[in-house]
């Protein structure tokens, strides 16, 4: 059942209602609600895993599980879920698992290339708004087509990187060898396809892995393999629906949309697997610029993380390419339950004393965020006042006049800002410039124009700021 | 430091008839406040009337936030902080998986279906400039919206017409832009008219917004007279459709509207934008009157465009009227402006009849995210690629919750936008699946 129909209280019902609190949870009440927000696990109720309980644990697994099935790959502390997700659209409740990204790597490609290629997946990251964004997987293909190549690549791959591997090759003989070297790490196994497919499930079975079904643009056929592998006795599945270079950009997004549609909001039975996206393929049309095979690849990675691909691999590794990725997949799997703005405060910063600076911002959780991390890291001994622009940027809130001249002498009275410093000498945004001189005229304060982007701020202070401009 | 602010509900028809069944909790001593709750309906409201709707709403709202309480009273986060807090899943538990009957020999013959979608509303069309067949100068207009599914859904339905891609230009040579922007435009920037052609003739320009800010009170605060004089010159300098744009005083926005919208006939300018702080009613007249549209302009809230757009309705047929739900950049808010403008689209199609238009974008917004042009270190390099791809990425992801006008900035991702609007547009399936795992790249 999609996760938008339940309520806490069909879940309490069903619970053992012993309050016993061995959840972490004061009581059942609490725990049904944590249940329905996929906050909490099934498995912490002790007294529900009794025997006498199993047909309510039954009952609340299937009404709780996720219409696509979350998968897990690797082992131990790296494995990673992908797939879990209960709703089509995440205003619809929220995504949960962000698209796992994996880096390709062959078994023919140059010592220096493969090095270079972990090294990128082991060691990038970017801090965004406290977070540190990274990559996930390592693809190792094979385009030698010789088990013991593969075999020796997969082997290598598994020393430099701890991270889950997906293991590529469409010849039995060939995965067979790699999942002889690798199986202990549980690799994603690509691919079971409409040749191969029982070779392929006894390996995933023998080896305990999980399993790529692949039918490139033919979905009746990646239905059959699907429930075919399930038959068979394979359990964790994923599917690869086929990505095409960007001149098909119509025939992806339509894969995509008709499995997750299916998949979600029909709960077709085959279906409700995580998907496998390839946006690499952009790299198999010959351009006049590896440039262009980047940017083609970034756009149909674009597409899979705004439209429900799980899992994807990608070729090229350059930061400009790389950047727009992560952070578009952190904003599309951003829980929007979660509060947008911040409180409105005065934060200190460091040790101010009353000769410090006083800086003005939104209560927008990006721009607070942002703002707050650029003060941290520059060390700047000052105060922060935090105007509730109502969640909205410094621009979007000058231009919707949510933070005016107004809102800003309240702000400094209400958190007796005058009380800290001695000195009446605000520093605004620059996107607010408009507002510098009704700020004055209102506040009684001296009102000097900041950076355009926080980036700046220390070196502005460091320029401009003194405590009596005036003198 | 964070602290979670009201939680809108975001209900929906289908809920709401679930909740029906809980109508039975106990809560006889509870004073009730309707208006303290928030919430929106995105089933079109067939059948239910809206005092159970509220009812039922505000019983959700109380059971949700009484288990919340209870679980911050009796010792739990009160709920989530901050942004990006992990969150827990159930995995598939260790239960006995039934063994098969009999493994498979040959692969199960299986037919996916089609999804079906049957719904009720679709988008207003809307007419955007006119030639002289239609009583203006113009080489060409466009009409933009008319879905009746979600974008490019194309097994659903054809994409009644492509979304348009205009080009930014501004009035005042002081406008903060971008190095990587800039260099394409330094030589023109004292030339509001001679820019407006660069972009059209060079850069591929399906339309021109000429942002008038030096009529600004704070900028140079240039009468009426010198902006409609602006506006004439850029008419005369190109042949595409304009839509005209203020500088989000709002006084000083409809004098200008005003004297643009009656000395110029004929030329179905788009004005940009009314908002609810503007006079309403007067800037509806100015469009209505001389046959214009306008882009009714609310910040990423669904129930003020809404609001926006019932004012609207007064005055202004609704043929000529596109809403703007406000762009963030990927990286600075870009998922608040795309749910928003997804869940517009949606209660347009599923028949809500005061947000089925078509939606515009500030894409050029796209570039106050530093990372599009901030210098970063030699792995993120060369930054005249990351602003592009920034502006790409941030339009193609509002093009798929259902934008269908673009103002935009930079040349290479007004090129990249337009190739990717045709790639969606066609229906071209790939004669062969691509052979990539044995490919040497």
């Amino acid at each position: 059942m999609p996760a938008k129909e339940l309520s806490p209280i069909e879940i309490y019902q069903k619970l053992p209602r012993t309050n016993c609190g061995e959840c972490g949870e004061a009581n059942c009440m609490a725990f049904a609600a944590k249940l329905v927000n996929r906050e909490a696990l099934l498995d912490d109720c002790k007294p529900l895993m009794e025997p006498e309980n199993k047909e309510a644990y039954d009952d609340l697994w299937a009404l709780l599980k996720p219409a696509v099935k979350a998968v897990e790959v690797g082992v131990g502390e790296n494995a990673l879920t992908i797939g879990g997700e209960y709703v089509f659209h995440r205003h619809e409740f929220t995504y949960f698992h962000q698209p796992a990204i994996a880096v390709d790597v062959s078994d023919e490609m140059s010592e220096e290339e493969f090095d270079l290629r972990v090294k990128v997946l082991n060691d990038f990251s970017y801090e965004y708004i406290g977070m540190q964004l990274t990559l996930d997987m390592l693809s190792v293909r094979s385009t030698s087509g010789d088990p013991d190549t593969f075999a020796a690549a997969v082997k290598k791959a598994s020393e430099l990187t701890q991270k889950p591997l997906i293991l590529c090759a469409l010849n039995p003989d060939v995965m067979q060898k790699g999942l002889e070297v690798a199986a202990d790490r549980r690799p994603l196994i690509y691919a079971a396809t409409k040749d191969n497919w029982k070779e392929m499930a006894e390996l995933a079975i023998q080896y305990g892995c999980p399993l790529v079904a692949s039918s490139p643009q033919d979905l009746d056929t990646l239905k059959s393999i699907t429930h075919t592998l399930e038959a068979y006795g394979v359990e964790d599945i994923v599917m690869d629906p086929g990505t095409a270079p960007n001149d098909h950009m119509a025939a992806n997004l339509n894969n995509l949309v008709k499995l997750r549609w299916q998949s979600v909001n029909d709960e077709e039975e085959h279906l409700g697997y995580p998907i496998l996206g390839l946006p690499l393929v952009a790299w198999t049309v010959e351009e006049e610029d590896t440039i262009i095979n980047e940017w083609n690849e970034t756009v149909l990675a674009a597409l899979c993380i705004d439209r429900f691909v799980d899992a994807m691999i990608i070729h090229g590794i350059s930061g400009w390419a790389l950047l727009p990725q992560i952070i578009l997949r952190n904003n599309i799997y951003t829980d929007p339950r979660k509060p947008v703005s911040v409180e409105p405060e005065l934060i200190v910063f460091g040790e101010p004393d009353e000769l410090s600076p006083v800086m003005l911002t939104t209560n927008f959780a990006l721009t607070y965020y942002t703002v707050a991390s650029d003060i941290e890291s520059a060390k700047l001994n000052s105060y922060l006042l935090v105007v509730d622009s109502e969640g909205m940027s410094v621009e979007s809130a000058v231009a919707g006049r949510k933070m005016t001249a107004d809102t800003v002498a309240e702000a400094l009275a209400n958190f007796k800002v005058g009380d800290r410093v001695k000195h009446r000498h605000l520093v605004i945004p620059g996107r607010s410039a408009r507002l510098s001189g009704e700020i004055q005229e209102l506040s009684g304060w001296t009102v000097s124009v900041g950076p355009l982007d926080s980036s700046g701020i220390a070196k502005f202070l460091d320029e401009k700021w003194t405590p009596f401009p005036e003198d | 430091m964070a602290k979670p602010k009201d939680i809108e509900l975001l209900l929906n028809k289908d809920l709401l008839e679930k909740l029906a069944k809980f109508q039975a909790i106990e809560l006889e001593d509870v004073e009730i406040e309707l208006e303290e709750i928030e919430f929106s309906v995105g089933g079109g409201g067939g059948g239910i009337p809206s005092a159970l709707l509220a009812r039922m709403g505000f019983e959700f709202a109380l059971i949700r936030d009484s288990a919340n309480r209870i679980t911050s009273l009796l010792g739990g986060p009160a709920s989530p902080m901050g942004m990006g807090v992990p969150q827990m899943m159930p995995v598939a538990p260790g239960l006995a998986p039934v063994a098969p009957a009999a493994k498979p020999t040959e692969l199960i013959p299986e037919t996916m279906g089609v999804p079906v979608s049957e719904y009720p509303g679709s988008i207003v069309e809307v007419k955007l400039g006119a030639t002289k067949a239609e009583g203006g100068t113009r080489a060409m207009s466009y009409v933009i919206g008319g879905e009746k599914v979600l974008p490019f859904f194309n097994f659903q339905a054809e994409t009644p017409h492509k979304p348009v891609i205009a080009l930014d230009v501004f009035d005042w040579p002081k406008v903060p832009l971008s190095k990587a922007v800039k260099m394409h435009f330094r030589e023109y920037l004292e030339d509001t008219a001679e820019w407006a052609r660069v972009c059209v003739d060079k850069f591929g320009a399906e339309m021109i917004n000429v942002h008038l800010l030096t009529i600004d009170p704070l900028i140079e605060d240039a009468p009426p007279k010198e902006a409609l004089k602006k506006v004439e010159d850029v008419l005369e300098a190109v042949d595409v459709p304009l839509s005209i744009g203020g500088c989000g005083d709002p006084q000083k926005d409809y004098a200008v509207f005003k004297a643009i919208c009656e000395n110029i006939e004929g030329e179905r300018l788009l004005i940009n934008s009314v908002t609810l702080d503007m006079d309403i009613e007067g800037t509806a007249r100015l469009v209505n009157d001389n046959d214009n549209c306008v882009i009714a302009f609310t910040s990423m809230d669904v129930n003020k465009a809404r609001e926006l757009n019932r004012k609207l309705y007064d005055f202004v047929p609704k043929n000529q009227i596109l809403m703007d739900t406000t762009t963030a950049a990927l990286g600075y808010g870009l998922d608040y402006a795309f749910t928003v403008m997804e869940r517009c689209r949606l209660a347009g199609l599923k028949g809500d009849p005061e947000l089925n238009h078509p939606m515009s974008s500030g894409t050029t917004n796209a570039w106050a995210a530093r990372e599009a042009w901030m210098k970063m270190g030699p792995e993120f390099a060369p930054r005249e690629l990351r602003g592009p791809i920034w502006e790409t990425v941030t339009g193609m992801t509002l093009l798929l919750a259902g934008v269908d006008y673009f103002m935009m900035m930079h040349p290479a991702a007004v090129d990249a936008l337009k190739t990717i609007i045709n790639q969606f547009m066609s229906n071209d399936k790939p004669a062969e699946p691509t052979e990539w795992v044995s490919v040497r790249m």
